[in-house]
């Protein structure tokens, strides 16, 4: 138990000051940054206080919001995929899910693929539809969603892979 | 009562989710409305001092181009001194900059400049303890940055130019003709003036010179913007959009300048009074 908040703490702040510092330097292409700090509510126990991982969630998403003057827009994204995050489990692990048994490190590569991009992909279209705040921008939003988008799920397996322990 | 009470236990989750995705909501219209966003702003001592050690190790890898850019404006400011000081020679002249100056200009350092969102903003290491304040015009050696929008102790985040949220009075440089500059957040490169009457037609030019109105009292008259590169008539024929290509690269600010009109609350007064 103390391990796992211990491990989830460094975590917070490792993915924080890895994302404002660096990631948010990136701007491939003039905009494409990718958004890695999801990781921390992709990777966050499956067995969990629902409550406090929403609002964890928030504080997350609120302390990048503070870092890039962005009012509350990854606050947002961050609360609305933690929401929908069991619902994107069951969805991509389907039965071991229902047995509690998931493990993100060692599940299969499809499977693990499924649930992050459609996290990620939630996520961007949040992110950058109140970042725009504006209709008549759609092309812009899209356009934004499917390059960060492509760019954060990549490095998401990336990351996984390289810091998962072999088997 | 307790029919409530169970309903709100049962949906514990789904009602926080609802509480924090509202609020989330309310701190991003508040950040879009000018002077709002108080709460939740990189002008902080956490946020401040973790860029100030990041810009700390990163301004090193800047320095020689910082030190070719002080030195064209030291060239700049020395042939003006130059200059002018064969013509004010006789005894009766007076250093006038000295005393009954209108404009106060501190130096700052940028320590986070963002160009990729619509909302770009950047964080200056210069703050209320400088005496700064909210409202005061920044620019660098070649033009316009943008305008202070929070402070604390040390810090001061500033709104860029490059953000949808920006308007600034400005005008072209060789008639008094003048519009609001904006962003239409396609390129870091290009801003919009916008509301150019049409009767500025007869003297618009590609290449023309952008400046600063004095309309405002944020910024001095004359401060250099950029350059026009294109203009259309908007869709009801009455005004002009241009284009205005920035003479600065605002994807590399190194070190600005703030600028405080000493008489800003006086024209503030004034002109409230008349209403």
């Amino acid at each position: 138990m103390n391990n796992s908040v211990t491990k989830n703490s460094i975590r917070f702040v490792v993915l924080v000051l890895v994302q404002v510092l660096v990631l948010n330097n990136i701007n491939f292409m003039g905009y494409i940054n990718p958004y890695l700090y999801i990781l921390f509510i992709v990777l966050y126990p499956i067995k969990n206080n629902r409550s406090l991982f929403i609002f964890l969630s928030f504080l997350l998403g609120l302390t990048i919001d503070m870092f890039s003057d962005s009012g509350g827009v990854h606050a947002a994204a961050c609360v609305t995929i933690a929401f929908l995050r069991p619902a994107a489990l069951k969805f991509a692990f389907g039965a071991m899910y229902d047995h509690q048994t998931v493990k993100i490190a060692t599940a299969e590569f499809v499977s693990n693929l499924t649930y992050i991009s459609i996290l990620a992909v939630i996520h961007h279209i949040i992110l950058f539809s109140l970042e725009v705040f504006n209709t008549s921008e759609v092309i812009l939003i899209l356009k934004k969603t499917l390059f960060s988008g492509v760019f954060t799920i990549i490095l998401c397996i990336l990351t996984i892979i390289l810091f998962s322990k072999r088997k | 009562m307790q029919r409530i009470i169970n309903f709100i236990i049962r949906n514990q989750s789904f009602l926080l989710f609802l509480l924090l995705f509202t609020l989330s909501v309310i701190f991003t219209i508040q950040s879009h409305s000018y002077h709002k966003s108080k709460f939740i702003s990189s002008a902080n001592f956490l946020t401040g001092g973790i860029y100030n050690s990041s810009h700390r190790i990163t301004q090193y890898f800047g320095l020689r181009k910082e030190n070719e850019i002080l030195q064209e404006e030291n060239n700049r400011l020395k042939t003006l001194l130059y200059n002018t000081s064969i013509s004010g020679s006789d005894t009766t002249y007076t250093d006038s900059t000295s005393f009954n100056s209108k404009y106060r200009m501190t130096p700052a350092a940028v320590i986070r400049n963002s160009y990729s969102s619509t909302t770009n903003m950047l964080l200056i290491d210069k703050g209320v303890k400088d005496g700064l304040k909210e409202d005061l015009g920044v620019v660098t050696s070649k033009g316009i940055v943008g305008i202070i929008e929070n402070l604390s102790g040390n810090y001061s985040s500033i709104i860029s130019i490059i953000n949808s949220n920006s308007k600034i009075n400005a005008q072209l440089k060789n008639t008094d003709h003048f519009g609001t500059l904006e962003w239409d957040t396609q390129s870091p490169e290009y801003v919009q003036l916008v509301d150019v009457p049409k009767i500025a037609e007869t003297n618009l030019v590609i290449g023309d010179t952008i400046i600063t109105g004095g309309r405002s009292t944020i910024f001095p008259k004359g401060i250099m913007i950029g350059q026009v590169t294109g203009f259309n008539l908007d869709s009801a024929e009455d005004f002009y959009t241009i284009q205005v290509k920035l003479f600065n690269d605002m994807t590399n600010i190194g070190h600005v300048y703030v600028i405080e009109n000493i008489d800003a609350e006086e024209i503030m007064n004034l002109l409230n009074d008349d209403e």
